[in-house]
C-alpha cells in the first residue's frame, strides 16, 4: 500500500492539495457508492429480519432450480452461477479498460469497454428470463381458503410453503372448484395422451390430478415476492444504468474526448460504480441462493 | 506512456505496473471462491434432500459461504476498484464506516429472530419449530 509522499513541513490546510491526495470526482464517486452500499445494506437486512422472523421460508433450491432451454431439468444453482461469471467477466474487462486508459491507449480502452456493455447486457437478459420464468411459473398450492390453484411466483403470491401431505392434497382437492381443478389438471402432460380438460367432470378431473403424482405445497410467505423482485429490480436498474453510463463512456471514448483531456480518470470513475453493482450482486446471490 | 493526473493539486499517483498480470490473477481468484461457494451450496442442498440435516453443519457451511463472500468483496474493492492504491486515509473513510454494518446485521437478525419466538410464542406453539423437508420437484408440474 502506497502511502503519500509528504515533503518536509507540508501544510495541507495551505491549499493546493487536494485531499486524500486523490481527485474531487473520484472521492465523491466513493462516498455516492457508501450511500448505495448503505441503502442496498438495508433492503437486504430488512429481507433477512422477515426471513428469520417467520417459520417458513422457500428453499432457494427448489424456486430458483430453471435453466434456459433445458426444460424442466432441475438445475440448482447453474444459472445464477452463469450470471455471477457473466457479472464477475464484465467486471475484469471493466478493469482492462482503466489500465488501458493509465496507458493513454484509446483503442484499448475502446475493445474493454465494448466487452463490458456486453457482458452487462447479457446479465440484465439473463436476468429478464428469470423474472419471466418466475413470473409465469405454474405452481401448485393450497389457498387460504382450503382450495388448490395453480400459482405463479409474484409480489401478491408465492407458491412455495410448505409441502402438503397427501391426505391433505386430497381433501382440499374435494373443496376445489371445477375451474381451478380444471387450471391444474392443464398443468400436466402425460406423455402420448391428450386429455380435454374442459369435457371432464369434477370427479374425473379430482382423479386424473390424484393420478399425476404431483404434489402441492402450501401457500408461503408473500413477502418471498416483494424482496426478490424489488431487490434484484433495484440491482437490476444499477446494472440498467450502468451499461447506458459505460456506453457513454464508450461514446466519448471514440471522440477523443478523454485524449484531448488528457487522463481517462473518467473512465476510473465509471468504473468504480460498475464494480460496485459486481460487489451487490456478489452479495444479492449470497442472501437470495446461497444461503 | 506513464499515468497523467488530472489536476496539479495531485501530487502522487499510485504505481501502475505495465502489466495486467495482478488483474488476471484477482480474476482467478474470484471465480475460485466462486466456484467454491458454488460446491457448498450444493453440499447444503443435498443436506437438506436428505432425511435429517443436521443444522449445526448446516449453518457451519453458511458460515463459510458468508467468509468467502466477504474475501470476495476484499479483493473487488482492493484491486479492481484500486481502493488497495490510495492514501490510508481515504482507505480508512470507506472501511470505517462500513464497520457499522456488523452490528446493523446482527441487531436485525436477533429483532427478527425475537419476533419468531415471540409470536410462536404468542400462539401457543413451541418457540422454533423444526423445518419439515422440503417437497420434490414436482412430477409434470409446468415451470
Amino acid at each position: 500500500m502506497s502511502t503519500a509522499a509528504v515533503q518536509q513541513g507540508t501544510k495541507w490546510w495551505s491549499g493546493g492539495k487536494s485531499p486524500f491526495n486523490a481527485s474531487y470526482g473520484k472521492v465523491m464517486m466513493w462516498y455516492f457508492l457508501m450511500s448505495d452500499a448503505f441503502t442496498f445494506g438495508a433492503f437486504l437486512i430488512s429481507y433477512g429480519t422477515i426471513r428469520f422472523s417467520v417459520n417458513e421460508w422457500a428453499d432457494p433450491n427448489m424456486v430458483f432450480n430453471a435453466f434456459p432451454f433445458a426444460g424442466h431439468a432441475n438445475l440448482p444453482l447453474a444459472f445464477v452461477s452463469l450470471m455471477t461469471f457473466i457479472l464477475i467477466a464484465s467486471s475484469v474487462t471493466m478493469v482492462l479498460a482503466v489500465h488501458e486508459g493509465h496507458n493513454m491507449n484509446r483503442k484499448g480502452v475502446e475493445k474493454y469497454m465494448l466487452w463490458t456493455i456486453i457482458g452487462g447486457i447479457a446479465f440484465l437478459s439473463c436476468q429478464a428470463w428469470e423474472w419471466t420464468h418466475l413470473l409465469t411459473g405454474e405452481h401448485i398450492a393450497m389457498l387460504g381458503d382450503g382450495t388448490l390453484s395453480v400459482l405463479p411466483t409474484t409480489v401478491k403470491s408465492n407458491p412455495f410453503g410448505t409441502p402438503l401431505g397427501h391426505e391433505a392434497m386430497i381433501a382440499a382437492l374435494q373443496n376445489t372448484p371445477k375451474e381451478q381443478l380444471a387450471s391444474i389438471a392443464a398443468t400436466i402432460h402425460v406423455a402420448g395422451e391428450t386429455h380435454n380438460v374442459a369435457a371432464m367432470s369434477n370427479g374425473e378431473l379430482i382423479k386424473f390430478i390424484e393420478a399425476s403424482g404431483i404434489h402441492a405445497n402450501n401457500a408461503g410467505p408473500i413477502a418471498f415476492g416483494g424482496y426478490f423482485f424489488g431487490i434484484t429490480g433495484f440491482h437490476g436498474f444499477h446494472v440498467l444504468s450502468g451499461v447506458v453510463i459505460n456506453i457513454i463512456m464508450y461514446i466519448k471514448t471514440k471522440m477523443q474526448h478523454f485524449d484531448q483531456r488528457g487522463h481517462y480518470e473518467m473512465i476510473e470513475k465509471a468504473g468504480l460504480y460498475w464494480h460496485f453493482v459486481d460487489l451487490v450482486w456478489v452479495f444479492v446471490f449470497l442472501c437470495f441462493y446461497l444461503i | 506512456m506513464s499515468a497523467q493526473v488530472s489536476s496539479p493539486e495531485i501530487t502522487f499517483q499510485p504505481e501502475h505496473s505495465g502489466s495486467t498480470k495482478k488483474i488476471w490473477r484477482t480474476f482467478w481468484v474470484l471465480s475460485f471462491l466462486t466456484i467454491i461457494e458454488l460446491v457448498i451450496g450444493l453440499v447444503i442442498y443435498n443436506m437438506h434432500k436428505g432425511a435429517a440435516p443436521n443444522h449445526t453443519l448446516v449453518l457451519a457451511f453458511k458460515g463459510m459461504v458468508c467468509i468467502l463472500t466477504l474475501a470476495k468483496a476484499y479483493y473487488i474493492v482492493s484491486v479492481f476498484m484500486h481502493l488497495g492504491d490510495e492514501v490510508r486515509n481515504l482507505i480508512m473513510t470507506i472501511v470505517v464506516p462500513l464497520c457499522l454494518f456488523i452490528w446493523f446485521i446482527a441487531a436485525f437478525l436477533w429483532d427478527g429472530n425475537s419476533w419468531k419466538i415471540l409470536r410462536n410464542r404468542y400462539n401457543g406453539k413451541p418457540a422454533t419449530i423444526e423445518k419439515v423437508a422440503p417437497a420434490a420437484v414436482e412430477k409434470g408440474a409446468k415451470d
